[in-house]
Formats: C-alpha cells, structure tokens, sequence
C-alpha cells in the first residue's frame, strides 16, 4: 500500500520480485544496486542462508527522483523461490502495489514457473487482491541459455493475462531497467487512477 | 487494492510530538513508528548512525514473521517484541493494528520503564491513527496530487 507523505513531500510504493527459486530475482536487485547512483539507493539487506539462497526477502529502497514536488522512492522486495518459504512468501505480498514475475525460460524450470505464478495468484487473493488488477509486469530471464524455452511459448503459457512482458539476462543486466521501468510506471498510474 | 496511507503536515506533527514524548518520558535512546508494510512515518532521537529505512523494513518483516507465528498456535498476534542485546535493546510493539512502535534503548532506561511509557503512549498513537484513517474514508473525495500526476512527470523520472 502506497504512503503518501506531506509533510516529507514523499511518495512511497512497494514492489515485489515473484518468482521460482533461482529464477533471478535477487540477481535483478542486485543489478539495479550496482547500477543505481550512491545517492538514489539506500542499503540493500539480504536475508539468506549461507548458501545465499533467499531465506526471508531481499530489499533495496530506491529513489526516483521527483513528481509536481515529491520525492519518488520505491521499496524493491524479492520473495524466497523454493516451494516450502510459502509463509513468508505470502507475508512479503501484503501491502504490495506492484509485481515483477521473474520466469525462468529454461525447458526443465517451465512446471516450477506455472507453479510459482499459480501460487502468486493464490496468495494474492489470499490478501484481497484481484491479480487481474495489480499492476504486474512479466519478465522472461535467462534467455542466454541454449536450450530456453521460444519467447511465443513462454507467453502462451505464462503471460495468459496479456501484461507487459520482458526478454532478459538480469546477470549481465539486459532487460532489468526496462522491467523495473514499466513496472514503476504503471504503478504510479494505477496510483493516479485509482486515488 | 488498499488506498494510499496519506498523511498530512499537521497529523504528522501530532504523531511526532506524542513518540518525542515517549523518548524523554522512557529515557530511550531513539524512537520509531513503522507502518506495517514497511514504511517509516516517524522518529525521534539519536537516528543519525541508524539506516532508519533498513530498520522499518525489518521490523515490519519481523512482525510479520511473527505475527505468522502466533497464528500457527492460534493466537491473534503478538503486540510485543523484545529483543535484548549487551548494550541497547529493541522494544516493538504494535499500535492502532497497523502501525508498530519502535523503541531503542540502554541501561540508562529499563524494560519496565519503557513498557510503561510504551502503553500510555501506544494509546495516543492509535487515537491519532484512527483519526488518520476516519480522515481518509470520509474524504472519498480524489486525493489531488494523484489526480495531478501526468503521464509526461512519470516519463521524466526515466530521463
């Protein structure tokens, strides 16, 4: 849930990385960290296992620069990907205003993928949202790897919602700023429309 | 979806002047309000050496984490947090529902000092906070700002 505060003429949103487990959400944060100006990024935490497997969440706050006067920031969460952190997968979703679904395109990962965005869909409805309205954009990684899945499948399968979809390679960064772009955009326009 | 939270100059004021209280009246070292989802809306105190965005976001996990806890053994949540260290300690409590209450503190302050201080002041927030809420679902009135926002100012945030 969006906070709107006038006093410190800030706006604030939530954004959360969804996804199978190794699919490349943390990745993607840690490129918009290594990529964001020093003074736009506040500290990025990581809670993980020492195999540095996402054991609560990832989060990095994210300044935007600003709009009719206010400071834009963006609280960027992943959630853990393997199938049994659904708890805690399900608390960071609360209060969300955005979704970034990461998909893996290899072959082998497609079942994990329908099962993680089936899972998405559940808790969702389980906190009161309607995944038909939220705003949510798809991104299809690791498409680097030889035996990927053709982008016309993937879409077929996963983007049945019609959302705004993305190729990318978060480890070298392609596709992760055009992803967390569209994503901000249209959370600040469903801000707009529904206020 | 839930509204935006929306908080003006004067409400902030409140709240602010209530956990400034709480600071002095607790001898804690700092002070913060938290929304459940993570945002910070307040402090008070010694804040410089404190990542204060890093603290929200773990705080609201940390309730969060437990408030999934207690319902896997059938209880509501779990309003109070304590976590003790070898200098300063955590006081975390929930207030009004939604907001939670951060209280940092040392030896020169005491466990059941700031419990004390915590509930009286527990109290004032959640009127404050309630008053907030009232606010906003009797204005359904558009929140201007939004209104305002064009497509061209979200562009210019990528240029």
């Amino acid at each position: 849930m969006s906070f709107i505060n006038y006093s410190a003429r800030e706006i604030n949103c939530k954004i959360v990385y969804y996804g199978p487990g190794l699919c490349g959400k943390t990745t993607n944060l840690n490129y918009i960290y290594r990529r964001s100006r020093p003074d736009s990024r506040g500290k990025m935490i990581s809670l993980a296992t020492e195999t540095e497997r996402t054991l609560f969440f990832d989060f990095l706050p994210l300044a935007l620069g600003e709009i009719k006067g206010f400071k834009t920031r963006f609280h960027l969460y992943t959630v853990p990907g393997q199938i049994f952190y659904d708890a805690s997968r399900k608390l960071i979703l609360k209060g969300v205003d955005g979704i970034v679904f990461v998909a893996d395109s290899q072959v082998e990962r497609m079942d994990a993928n329908i099962e993680s965005l089936d899972n998405m869909r559940l808790n969702l409805e389980d906190h009161g949202y309607d995944m038909k309205k939220i705003p949510c954009v798809m991104q299809y990684n690791k498409r680097d790897i030889i035996n990927c899945v053709p982008l016309t499948e993937l879409k077929k399968i996963l983007n049945t919602d019609g959302v705004p979809d993305f190729e990318a390679v978060a480890l070298m960064g392609t596709g992760v700023f055009e992803t967390l772009k569209t994503v901000v955009k249209f959370v600040l326009m469903e801000l707009k429309k529904g206020s | 979806m839930e509204p935006s939270l929306v908080m003006f100059e004067e409400e902030l004021k409140g709240i602010s002047e209530i956990i400034e209280r709480l600071l002095r009246d607790s001898n804690a070292k700092s002070v913060y309000l938290v929304d459940k989802d993570g945002q910070l809306i307040a402090s008070s105190g010694d804040t410089r050496d404190i990542d204060s965005t890093s603290l929200a976001s773990l705080t609201a996990g940390n309730i969060a984490a437990t408030g999934g806890l207690a319902k896997l053994i059938g209880e509501k949540e779990f309003s109070i947090l304590f976590h003790e260290g070898e200098k300063d300690n955590i006081h975390i409590s929930i207030v009004g529902q939604r907001m939670i209450l951060v209280v940092i503190f040392d030896d020169r302050s005491s466990l059941g000092l700031v419990r004390l201080r915590v509930r009286k002041a527990g109290e004032e927030l959640h009127g404050c906070i309630q008053k907030i809420l009232k606010r906003a679902e009797a204005s359904k009135t558009k929140e201007s700002l939004l209104e305002e926002i064009t497509d061209e100012d979200i562009e210019s945030l990528f240029h």
